[in-house]
């Protein structure tokens, strides 16, 4: 009932407004089109100033409201470079946006049409049109210089001390894999893949993986790069890391890479922000199928002191998927290509 | 229809008005009584098939805005239910919530038809058939059959799509973008089930109407022209349909090469795009394949595609602004070299959208650099509208309101492309609400603003009558402050991270802090929709009902199409096709205040 009279409600409105409108046309044809066009001209050149002051304090008053809800601090060294090649390009656009806009407005008020006034021919000038494009071209210059320095910076080569973590994306979680001891990630396939024991396709055979442990959560130590190799077991996912201001798609059979180095622990954050529920979160990126929205994971940053009791306390996938079985461990067979080796070696990034 | 009119129509100069004793336009001599089919159905006359693309545009557009208004009810109010959803939607709004699957199905088709069947059927397809002929000074199109048939292919798209809506497993779900593995198995996602082959099968159909088309704007323009009419005396809307066209034509095919490729790799076993899944418990058999191979044939259109879009409104703006300014456009030939620019780079700069697929940064620099460069020519269009209307006599009509309404978001939208094109930025808003903000602003907003510029100021070439202008006027400014008050905000939903395509922000700490953000956007959203369909009535209703035009010229526009009578039949003119002398914007010269482009130059005429 109240879904009608809504309806109702709106039809009405609809049907006043027609009303008017179709009144004002034959007001205008009463009027004589000139007269009609002149009120016209006033009212809505009267709009567009009216638009222009009040979308500009519009916009500062959108920033007041918003500015506290946005991301704050960067909280990766990486995220430094981020957030000061944005400080930079909204100096930039902001001062183009703000006089544009106002000569746009402005002009259009002032030049409206008005009786005995002229319009100006006037077709090209070369000289200022060399203007607005040596201008644009100087101001994008140093924006791709200064852009270009950060980027390269972001995406080179992970220190050599930097912890290896492996990261895989599957409808519709994150899997993450530590090395262990021995730093270095054994080798998988997806043919081994076993939700039960072995959810990213660990192949037994391979040493390197007896001491590689799963996690539910991320952890990382503060001040210590972290190279995360990325991968998919579907569809393409992507690593979003919003305080750490970087992102990596996950792309089943290309791993990719990337690597931060955080700033700050989990414990500064929550004092940093004053919500004492605050946690790095790792969002879900792109597109990936009906739980897309739900695809989280978190990360912890921590100590070094408090990353390694965590890291004792952890059992290797190995041990929890032979616990079950039979010591004997399965003769399975000889994987035909080996997945991790392969993000190490072509070192996309 | 025949064009050899043409070959002699030098020896009458037909100036302004001249005909216009002519309502009905029965003096073309092949002119033969035509059928309600042959007439409204399978027309070859380009005048039809225009508004037949506008129509169907439109119908395409309520539906997919209407899409979106529920999608964003989602987003305002995650834990309400309204039970009248699951009236139209049954089990996809089980007790009056969208379900994760029917958001991603609202999602994607949103994108679908907005970007395809509205903004580029619907724009394109509408202004390029109806004002190449008659801006050029052409009968028809070069091949009216293949134009007939580009309408109904488009058609033919147009109701595979809207099969798919109502399929059992629901239409496409993965995104306007499509990308595989998700867009490939069925077992990852119910929407890549049937409903994607239909979506598949739709855009191939779609791919062949904007190539017969496409082919046939080209042609027209390079060959059709009355005497005269140099390409340098052409108006700007035919030069950006023309660099329309050679888009569509060049990128076109390149989509339909990835897509015959998904269809391989979702049917005959094939693995281009796939390599080690484990789906639905199983590993499946295909390796050596590349998910990112799709992306950049997809991208190799998709880039392009944002300027098939914005290009015609970008010239058809530059026209309406001019009449409406009564000041020659400023900088014509910068104008058409910033769109030749605009054009060239649309096809070098395809991998910014994937700077973050793990492509090699060296490579990245490269697209940073192009990309950034065609803020540019970009540039040079802004300030030269903005000195265009300097020093003019403006009437604010509906069409040269939605003009100024257009420079504005092209403004704000277009700087954020600055931000985005620039990897190192993008590292961080890729795939968030700035995209969102961005691209909905610059080339949704924008696009529809020109489109708008478009129907107000040709309506009465359309219609022979005028649409209401209070309705106009009233559409305009709550469309205008509507579009800033729903995507201004969504910039800072993007710079927290905050992901698109979410079905609900509130298990999230990051991001949940946008609630009441989000309430107030989808409240904008139902206001604006409504206003749209105030506009939609106030065109169905002019149709029939609005002013009668009493002048061949109701703007005192300068341009062929209002040498044409007011009931312009098949051929266009009655008599012979007039011949130009001039460029198209001689507005206000020497004191006049404009000359047609049918006026011989006097020899006493300054020189521009």
């Amino acid at each position: 009932m109240s879904g009608f009279l809504a309806v109702l409600v709106v039809v009405l409105i609809f049907v006043v407004i027609f009303q008017i409108a179709k009144a004002s046309e034959y007001v205008s044809i009463l009027k004589g089109e000139k007269k009609a066009r002149q009120q016209n001209n006033r009212i809505n050149g009267f709009l567009l100033i009216a638009f222009l002051v009040l979308g500009l304090i519009g916009v500062y008053y959108c920033n007041e409201l918003l500015k506290g809800k946005i991301l704050g601090e960067p909280a990766s060294e990486q995220g430094e470079s981020i957030d000061n090649m944005i400080m930079w390009t909204l100096v930039i656009t902001g001062v183009v946006f703000v006089i544009t806009q106002i000569l746009l407005f402005w002009f259009a008020f002032k030049y409206q049409e008005r009786e005995g006034q002229k319009a100006f021919y006037f077709p090209h000038n070369n000289k200022l049109e060399v203007i607005w494009t040596v201008i644009p071209a100087i101001a994008l210059t140093i924006l791709v210089a200064i852009g270009l320095r950060h980027w390269f910076r972001i995406t080179s080569e992970a220190p050599k001390d930097a912890m290896i973590v492996e990261i895989t994306g599957k409808q519709f979680n994150w899997l993450i894999r530590y090395p262990g001891k021995d730093g270095k990630l054994g080798s998988k396939y997806y043919k081994n893949i076993n939700d039960a024991t072995n959810p990213v396709g660990q192949d037994w055979d391979d040493n390197l993986n007896r001491d590689d442990f799963m996690a539910t959560e991320m952890h990382m130590v503060v001040g210590k790069p972290v190279k995360l190799i990325i991968g998919s077991r579907d569809v393409v996912h992507d690593v979003g890391l919003p305080h750490f201001r970087m992102k990596m798609d996950a792309v089943p059979g290309i791993p990719t890479t990337m690597w931060v180095t955080p700033k700050f622990t989990t414990a500064q954050m929550k004092e940093k922000t004053g919500n004492p529920d605050f946690v790095y979160e790792i969002s879900c990126d792109q597109m990936c199928g009906s739980g897309h929205y739900s695809m989280r994971a978190i990360i912890v940053v921590e100590t070094q002191e408090e990353f390694d009791a965590w890291t004792a306390k952890q059992k290797s996938q190995y041990e929890l998927a032979h616990a079950a079985e039979a010591p004997a461990a399965p003769e399975q067979e000889k994987p035909a290509a080996d997945s991790t080796q392969k993000a190490v070696a072509a070192n996309i990034q | 229809m025949s064009n050899d009119a043409t070959l002699h129509s030098h020896q009458q100069e037909l100036t302004h008005g001249a005909v216009a004793h002519d309502d009905h336009g029965n003096g073309h001599e092949h002119h033969h009584e035509d059928s309600f089919i042959s007439k409204y159905v399978f027309s070859m006359d380009h005048k039809m098939i225009a508004k037949q693309f506008l129509i169907t545009g439109i119908i395409w557009a309520i539906i997919g805005a209407g899409f979106s208004v529920i999608f964003r009810l989602q987003l305002a109010f995650p834990d309400t239910a309204f039970p009248w959803l699951e009236t139209i939607l049954g089990h996809w709004a089980k007790g009056g919530r969208i379900t994760p699957e029917a958001y991603y199905a609202l999602v994607t088709m949103h994108g679908t038809i907005l970007v395809f069947f509205v903004l580029t059927a619907g724009l394109s397809g509408t202004f390029s058939n109806l004002l190449i002929p008659l801006q050029v000074g052409a009968r028809d199109m070069a091949s009216p059959f293949m134009n007939m048939l580009s309408y109904w292919f488009f058609f033919l798209a147009s109701m595979v799509m809207m099969a798919s809506l109502f399929v059992q497993t629901g239409p496409a779900s993965g995104g306007w973008t499509a990308y595989p593995p998700l867009s490939a198995l069925g077992d990852a996602s119910i929407g890549s089930r049937i409903g994607m082959d239909l979506w598949l099968t739709s855009m191939a159909l779609f791919v062949v109407s904007q190539l017969l088309g496409g082919l046939n704007y080209i042609s027209t323009i390079l060959n059709m022209r009355t005497k005269g009419m140099s390409m340098t005396r052409m108006p700007l809307p035919i030069w950006s349909f023309f660099f329309t066209a050679v888009l569509g034509v060049l990128s076109f095919p390149v989509l339909l090469s990835g897509f015959i490729l998904l269809l391989f790799d979702r049917h005959a076993g094939t693995s281009f795009y796939l390599s080690e899944l484990f789906v639905a418990g199983k590993a499946l058999s295909n390796e050596g394949g590349s998910a990112i191979l799709y992306q950049h044939l997809f991208w190799f259109l998709g880039h392009p595609e944002v300027y098939i879009i914005i290009l015609p409104a970008m010239g058809m703006v530059s026209e309406v602004l001019a009449v409406n300014s009564r000041k020659p456009i400023f900088g014509y030939l910068a104008m058409v070299g910033s769109l030749f620019a605009i054009a060239i780079l649309a096809f070098l700069v395809w991998a910014h959208h994937m700077f973050v697929t793990g492509l090699n940064p060296f490579l990245g620099a490269f697209f940073v650099l192009l990309t950034l460069l065609i803020a540019v020519p970009s540039a040079i269009k802004v300030f030269n509208w903005i000195t265009t209307i300097w020093k003019g006599n403006i009437r604010f009509t509906p069409g040269a309101l939605f003009s100024i309404g257009f420079v504005s978001t092209f403004i704000s939208g277009g700087l954020t492309g600055i931000w985005l094109g620039n990897s190192s930025i993008d590292i961080h808003l890729h795939d968030t609400y700035f995209v969102i903000a961005h691209f909905h602003i610059v080339m949704g907003v924008s696009a529809f603003f020109g489109m708008f510029a478009g129907i107000y100021h040709w309506f009465p070439k359309m219609y022979s009558r005028y649409m209401n202008n209070t309705l106009g006027y009233i559409h305009f400014w709550i469309t205008l402050v509507g579009a800033y008050c729903i995507f201004w905000p969504m910039h800072y939903e993007g710079m927290a991270g905050m992901p698109r395509r979410y079905y609900d922000y509130s298990s999230w700490e990051s991001f949940k802090q946008f609630v009441e953000l989000n309430k107030f956007i989808s409240i904008v959203v139902v206001a604006v929709f409504a206003t749209q369909l105030l506009f939609v009535f106030n065109f169905f209703y002019s149709i029939f009902k609005g002013r009668k035009l009493t002048t061949t010229n109701p703007w005192n526009a300068t341009t062929l199409e209002w040498t044409t009578p007011i009931h312009p039949g098949h051929g266009n003119w009655p008599g012979e096709i007039p011949e130009v002398h001039r460029w198209p914007y001689d507005y206000s010269k020497d004191g006049k205040d404009f000359i047609p482009q049918t006026v011989p130059v006097s020899p006493d005429e300054s020189k521009h």
